[in-house]
This record gives C-alpha cells, sequence and structure tokens, in this order.
C-alpha cells in the first residue's frame, strides 16, 4: 500500500472538460471575506452523514471544531485530519490570517461535499451553484478549495 | 474540487483549489489551481505544522493576484515510498473465550477514548458503527473471512463503511499508543498488517472477490491497491 499506487489507480479516471475558465477578479485580499470549500464530506454530528453518492451539501460552522469525516473512499490517509483538523481544514490558520490582516475576515460559514463522485453532473449543475449562491449571499469573495 | 472551483467563479466567487493529483489539477485547469505534490488526505501537507501550512496557503493566496487562470505546484513535496509503518503496541490477550480479534479490538478502547478525549473523533467509529459495537462489527468480518456469505455474517450495514469505521477506530486508537505524528498511510499499513482485525477484514475482502460478490461490494473494503 503505498500513495503513489493509489494515485496511479486514479490515472484511468476521465476528467471533466471545460469549454472555458471562468475567472472573477478578487477584491484585495487583505479585504477579502474568506471561505473553505472542502470535498472532505466534513459535517458536524448533529447533520446528516453523506450518503454513498451524495451530491448535497452541508454547511460548516466556522465557530465549531466538531467536524467529522464523512468522505467514502479509502484511498486516503485518515490520521492527518484525526491529528489536526487543520491539515484539510485549515480554519484555524485563515483566523490567524484574518488576525494579522493578511486577508479580511473569515467567513462564519464554509461547505463541504462529497468528493467521491463519480457523475458530477448533479455537482456541476445543482449542487454546485446552490453552494456557490449560498456563499455569495453570505458576501463571500474568496473560496479556498481543499481536497482529501 | 476543479469542477467546484469552476462553478463557484462563474458565480462570481474568486478561488483557489488545492490538489495533490498532478495530473488532475493540470488536467482540469481551475481558475486558480495549486498542485501540491502530498500524501492523498493531507492537501495542507503537515499535521500539527503551522508554520508549512502557511507556507502553503500564502502560495496559495497569492495566486489571486494573476490576471488570468493559473496552475502552479508547490516547491516542496512529500512522498510516501509504501514503507514505513506505525509501531504500536497491541494489548495482551485479556478474554481467550472471545474471538483474538475481538479480544485486540476491545483491548485498544482505552487508547481510543483517550485519542478521542484529546484530539475529538473526525474520523473514529461513529459514522454506522458505534465505539461500543466495534467488537461485533469485527466479529463478522472474521466470519465472512472463514467463509460465511456476508449477508449472513452480521455486518452492521455496507461492508465498506463498516471497515472504515473499525479502521478508524483502530487508527485513532493508535494516535494514542504511539503520542506522534505519524507519516501518511503508516497507520493504514499497520492496520491492515499488524492487527488481527485488519487482517480479518483483508482476509473477508478476499473471501468476497473469490465468491463472486459484486465489485463494489468488496473492493471498497480496502484501499484500492491492497
Amino acid at each position: 500500500m503505498a500513495d503513489s499506487d493509489i494515485k496511479a489507480l486514479t490515472g484511468g479516471l476521465e476528467l471533466p472538460d471545460f469549454e472555458s475558465t471562468a475567472f472573477t477578479t478578487p477584491p484585495p485580499l487583505a479585504e477579502a471575506k474568506v471561505a473553505i470549500v472542502t470535498s472532505a464530506s466534513l459535517h458536524h454530528p448533529d447533520q446528516d452523514d453523506f450518503s454513498p453518492m451524495d451530491t448535497g451539501y452541508r454547511v460548516l460552522d466556522g465557530g465549531r471544531r466538531d467536524y467529522m469525516c464523512g468522505h467514502w473512499s479509502p484511498n486516503f490517509d485518515a490520521t492527518g485530519i484525526a491529528l489536526d483538523l487543520n491539515t484539510v481544514f485549515p480554519i484555524d490558520r485563515l483566523d490567524e490570517l484574518a488576525a494579522d490582516g493578511t486577508i479580511g475576515s473569515v467567513s462564519d460559514i464554509h461547505l463541504s461535499y462529497a468528493g467521491n463522485q463519480f457523475d458530477l453532473s448533479a455537482v456541476r449543475m445543482d449542487s454546485g451553484p446552490a453552494g456557490a449562491k449560498f456563499l455569495r449571499d453570505h458576501e463571500v469573495d474568496v473560496a479556498l478549495f481543499t481536497p482529501v | 474540487m476543479s469542477t467546484l472551483a469552476h462553478v463557484f467563479e462563474e458565480a462570481g466567487i474568486a478561488t483557489v483549489a488545492l490538489g495533490s493529483i498532478g495530473a488532475h489539477i493540470q488536467g482540469t485547469a481551475p481558475p486558480r489551481g495549486l498542485w501540491c505534490e502530498f500524501p492523498l488526505g493531507r492537501p495542507l501537507g503537515k499535521p500539527n505544522d503551522p508554520e508549512f501550512q502557511h507556507r502553503v496557503l500564502a502560495h496559495a493566496f497569492g495566486l489571486l493576484g494573476s490576471s488570468e487562470p493559473v496552475v502552479e505546484k508547490f516547491a516542496d513535496a512529500i512522498t510516501d515510498d509504501g514503507t514505513e509503518t506505525m509501531v504500536c503496541e497491541l494489548p495482551p490477550r485479556h478474554d481467550p473465550s472471545l474471538h483474538p480479534a475481538v479480544d485486540e479490538a476491545n483491548g485498544l478502547r482505552p487508547a481510543y477514548d483517550r485519542a478521542v478525549a484529546k484530539l475529538g473523533n473526525r474520523t473514529g467509529a461513529g459514522r454506522t458503527v458505534a465505539a461500543d459495537d466495534i467488537g461485533a462489527a469485527v466479529l463478522a468480518f472474521t466470519k465472512i473471512a472463514e467463509g460465511t456469505p456476508w449477508k449472513e455474517a452480521g455486518i452492521p450495514g455496507i461492508p465498506a463503511r463498516v471497515a472504515q469505521d473499525i479502521r478508524g477506530y483502530y487508527e485513532t486508537a493508535a494516535l494514542a499508543l504511539a503520542e506522534h505524528a505519524p507519516a501518511a498511510w503508516a497507520g493504514a499499513r499497520w492496520f491492515f498488517t499488524s492487527t488481527e482485525a485488519g487482517r480479518a477484514i483483508v482476509d473477508a475482502r478476499q473471501a468476497m472477490a473469490d465468491a463472486g460478490e459484486k465489485h463494489p461490494i468488496w473492493f471498497y473494503i480496502t484501499p484500492g491497491d491492497m
């Protein structure tokens, strides 16, 4: 069992194709509100766990630290996030960057999706746009995307 | 991640995507991507190393200054060659009347509880199998390994998810026993090669494959390269 072997298993996956790359110019980082969007299937214990092909998202409360990893894949090391949430979800690091003025502020809410998807159409057409609108409605300027 | 980055950017949010697999982040070309050649599960690289994590974030947020789509690679790489394994002393046999794997699981409970009290429970038991029921779940896998059809073995859920909770229980307990940050995958290698429960799960997976069960039912019980 080796990380390189597991990564090699993904070599045959068909990657989504985008005809063009959308591009949004952010405000200066020191003025920007930043949120994390992770595909680690994080959720709070009182929220629904992710089902095997769950294409929805969970809203994470940035004031809490009781996150569980609901990701279904066995193909990642889980001890990193078990030891330190910031290995996947760097919420404490963002708080530090906001405190020293590097970023404007940290959003009170963040989003979590399930990364173990074979069919991305629902994420692309439904839950993705819905999550983006949710963050825009909360005046988020910048989103940091983290996988597992 | 890159798919979502495209979608969010379209909605007016500037994005930066971290990616652990170079071919994926380069192939999907998110608006701004940072390929971090780190093990899967550790996109910020090093647990309990704020300085390193800040270096990753500094590079990532620096991409926001680009006037066009950009994918760059982080300077440092962390690789796993598949050899490092956690060294954890397993509890001695306590109840000879129990299957050795069940006795082992029960014996790890104090360490598991210490780890959860210290670290919280992010990847341990509780998604499908409560900590109190890990022993019964382990016993079900030993039965499959010994030839019982999986649907008759008492697996308390989808086999892959049950196995994930058992592995999480063991890896969480191991963090209390080792008291150091293990290299990526060192905990998983310890579980699958050094513990009675891990070996039972590997054997059960093989038994299910040999019995002709559907591929998704058994394949995701362990990492895919096993």
